[in-house]
């Protein structure tokens, strides 16, 4: 092949890439990126040549643990590498955003703060977050009133997400349920900055008999949406931990908002008749 | 925490009557801080009866006073009150349901078994109770296989399809058994099944003169498990359906009487006075043991197992159940599809009275529901609910994990005092009938018999 044969191959080839390109081009904007985040790990199996992989894929419909993953070399794949970093940014952003106003204007859930100022000392202030300060004392009183039978409360803590997805429909159902048994429910607060123990304060400041609160839970790489319900009997501050019933694992995947209201509801009619809650109820 | 109940298991079969006792423990497998989940957990056989020959009057008529003698006596032997029993089945099965006293029979016996013990008929109950006694699901499970079970009896063999999750798939009956002739000692025949043509009565038989009857049972087994394109011969056999096979290697698991004799070294083939040996025999020759065969962990005893240990299932851990009465028996299902239940809550209550009136007594609302529904969701399908039922108690069955929001919704509508029951994580098939009996573990979950009739 002379020289100027290769020149004419050359110039066909870069012919041909040319045509090819833009539309390769043109049709993936279109397609937009794959969202990692919505591949449901529970049906991803990428061993190569495994000896029963289908068996594998059955055991892994029970768990959303990163296993059978596969690898390159000694590595994650790029997949799973993505996936991990987008589902830890998705836990952190959890904590670090704030839960939006929206959603509690739009719940008709009056806004009360504790005494941290802001994220930072959230995290870094336990204490805190267990207490209020006089302004915000002022409305848990006017709200909650005095010695009311039973309180729900919904607080923050570690993950939006978590009350976003969830709150509002648990919330729902938890009325609905205390309806049946024939307890009216009154008005519930959101707490921005909330410990647990902050209902320890509502406690005393309202002497309820019984609170409730929905709380996030602190965020895993499974899923950023999971609430608690922190339920205990006469709260107030230096209450023992053991005094509180908790009931976890409420979101899409774990136990569903509505039916783990419905569940509390039945808890806090339970919780009423016997006056107690924690390891008083067992 | 656990909790246990007394289930017994009594089986009627076409040649023989037995009777279990078995204790079913009930755990919260769930950690103490989440909604908990009840489960069967073991169990356990308390009590085996001998295995009696079923009493007959005559060829048509079973001996009612004979079997109820049976029972009570096994009842004594077991030292157990039927007033202490808490759930079970009383099955009739093969030839037997089809005779003349059937009904009656059955209805006296659940009555003398207790309470919450529920009479049943059917060759798809049968199929699947006695699969799961020899313990065909679990093989299925364990291995990752598709299995497809036979019990093979007296009149009938009992097919039962599963997946490698241990799901049912299909199930099936053909008139396939050991007892289709009955011969005396010296192989004179006295009784043949209406199914066998080629064998006439008071005809002396040898092993064989046998032989071409015997491939052609096995024939038509071996059609059923499509290892030999289906024929007549398959037909011939089928009493109301066959199952329909996967496109994938299968398992066959046996039970049944006949189970026990297809390794067996048995040499006199008169041995049990009909065509069992031979049969045996003739299966460990054929195609149907020329692959992977397993025996079940109960052969004879599989179809009674079945009935006392594996007839009861435990609904959802979430559930409302409130002023009823239990137990509450043979309700009928009528299902409303997902199209449906997302009507408008008006449109909705049409479909439910319309569905509903066609039943005098109550029947059960049986629904998929959503997998994690908003309370938007639970509100409309209890408006429409409530605007549809006719008359209570009000008993819904719901697959996925809503019916305590979906109850609590419901007594909020229609008033303290109304008898609701509504349960969740039970699958009940349209045509087929349910049996509730009282709450267990505190009202957390209940003990439910779902009895099949066909599959969809």
């Amino acid at each position: 092949m002379d020289k100027q044969e290769l020149k004419t191959l050359v110039a066909q080839l870069l012919r041909e890439m040319d045509v090819e390109t833009p539309k390769e081009e043109a049709a993936e904007p279109q397609q937009g990126i794959r969202d990692l985040t919505q591949v449901d790990l529970r049906q991803e199996y990428h061993v190569q040549d495994a000896e029963n992989g289908q068996a594998f894929v059955r055991l892994k419909k029970k768990t959303p643990a990163r296993l059978g993953l596969g690898r390159c070399g000694a590595r994650y794949r790029t997949d799973s590498m993505l996936r991990f970093r987008a589902d830890h940014a998705a836990a952190q952003d959890s904590v670090f955003s704030l839960v939006p106003k929206e959603f509690y204007e739009r719940h008709d859930l009056p806004f009360v703060q504790t005494m941290c100022k802001d994220k930072d000392q959230y995290l870094t202030r336990p204490d805190l977050g267990r207490r209020f300060d006089a302004q915000n004392q002022t409305i848990i009183r006017q709200v909650c009133g005095s010695s009311p039978k039973v309180l729900l409360v919904i607080g923050d803590g570690l993950s939006s997400d978590a009350i976003t997805a969830n709150a509002a429909d648990c919330a729902a159902a938890i009325r609905q349920g205390l309806k049946s048994f024939g307890i009216e429910l009154g008005k519930s607060l959101f707490i921005q900055y909330a410990r647990v123990g902050a209902m320890d304060h509502i406690g005393e400041l309202t002497n309820a008999e019984l609170i409730c609160m929905l709380v996030g839970e602190r965020p895993g790489l499974a899923t950023s949406e999971s609430m608690s319900a922190y339920i205990t009997y006469q709260p107030r501050p230096g209450i023992s931990e053991a005094k509180r019933t908790v009931v976890s694992n409420i979101h899409r995947q774990g136990t569903p908002a509505v039916e783990a209201g419905a569940h509390i509801a039945e808890l806090l009619h339970i919780m009423l008749q016997k006056k107690a809650s924690g390891i008083d109820l067992r | 925490m656990s909790e246990s109940i007394i289930s017994v298991g009594i089986d009627l079969g076409t040649t023989t009557t037995q009777m279990i006792v078995s204790r079913l423990t009930i755990e919260n497998t769930a950690s103490p801080f989440t909604v908990p989940h009840m489960e069967i957990k073991h169990r356990e056989i308390l009590y085996e009866s001998p295995v009696h020959f079923t009493p007959l009057l005559s060829a048509d008529t079973l001996d009612a006073e004979a079997i109820c003698g049976i029972i009570r006596q096994e009842y004594d032997n077991a030292g157990i009150e039927p007033s202490r029993v808490q759930t079970g089945a009383v099955i009739i099965t093969g030839e037997t349901a089809r005779k003349e006293n059937a009904k009656e029979v059955l209805s006296a016996l659940s009555q003398l078994a207790g309470t919450f013990v529920v009479a049943t008929a059917g060759p798809a109950l049968e199929s699947v109770l006695a699969a799961r006694g020899a313990g065909a699901d679990r093989y299925a499970k364990e291995h990752g296989v598709y299995v497809l079970h036979m019990d093979i009896g007296g009149g009938t063999s009992n097919l039962a399809l599963f997946d490698p999750e241990g799901q049912l798939l299909d199930t099936g009956c053909l008139n396939v058994g050991g007892r289709l002739l009955k011969l005396d000692e010296h192989g004179k025949v006295y009784y043949v099944s209406p199914v066998v043509q080629e064998i006439e009565l008071g005809q002396i038989v040898t092993p064989q003169a046998l032989a071409p009857l015997m491939d052609t049972l096995v024939q038509a087994l071996e059609e059923a498990a499509g290892l030999r394109p289906a024929t007549e011969c398959l037909t011939r056999f089928i009493t109301d359906k066959t199952v329909t096979l996967p496109d994938a290697p299968l398992v066959i698991s046996f039970s049944g009487g006949v189970a026990d004799l297809i390794c067996s070294t048995e040499e006199n083939w008169l041995r049990y006075g009909d065509i069992g040996v031979l049969l045996g025999a003739a299966i460990r020759r054929s195609k149907l043991c020329s692959g992977t065969f397993t025996l079940g962990a109960q052969t004879v005893r599989a179809t009674v197992v079945g009935a006392g240990s594996y007839s009861t299932e435990l609904s959802g851990s979430t559930v409302t159940c409130s002023d009823a009465q239990f137990p509450l028996q043979d309700l009928p299902a009528v299902s409303l599809s997902a199209a449906e239940t997302a009507l408008p809550a008006r449109e909705l209550a049409q479909v439910i009275r319309k569905k509903l009136s066609i039943y005098e007594d109550t029947a059960v609302l049986s629904m998929k529901g959503e997998r994690s529904p908003t309370y938007e969701q639970i509100s409309d399908l209890a408006d429409g609910i409530a605007q549809g039922v006719l008359s209570a108690p009000v008993v819904v069955a719901v697959e996925h994990d809503m019916a305590k929001a979906l109850g609590q919704a419901l007594r909020c509508r229609m008033g303290q005092g109304t008898p609701i029951v509504c349960l969740d994580g039970i699958h009940v098939p349209e045509g087929s009938f349910l049996d509730i009996a009282a709450p267990v573990a505190a009202g957390a979950a209940v003990p439910v018999v779902i009895k099949t009739l066909a599959f969809s």
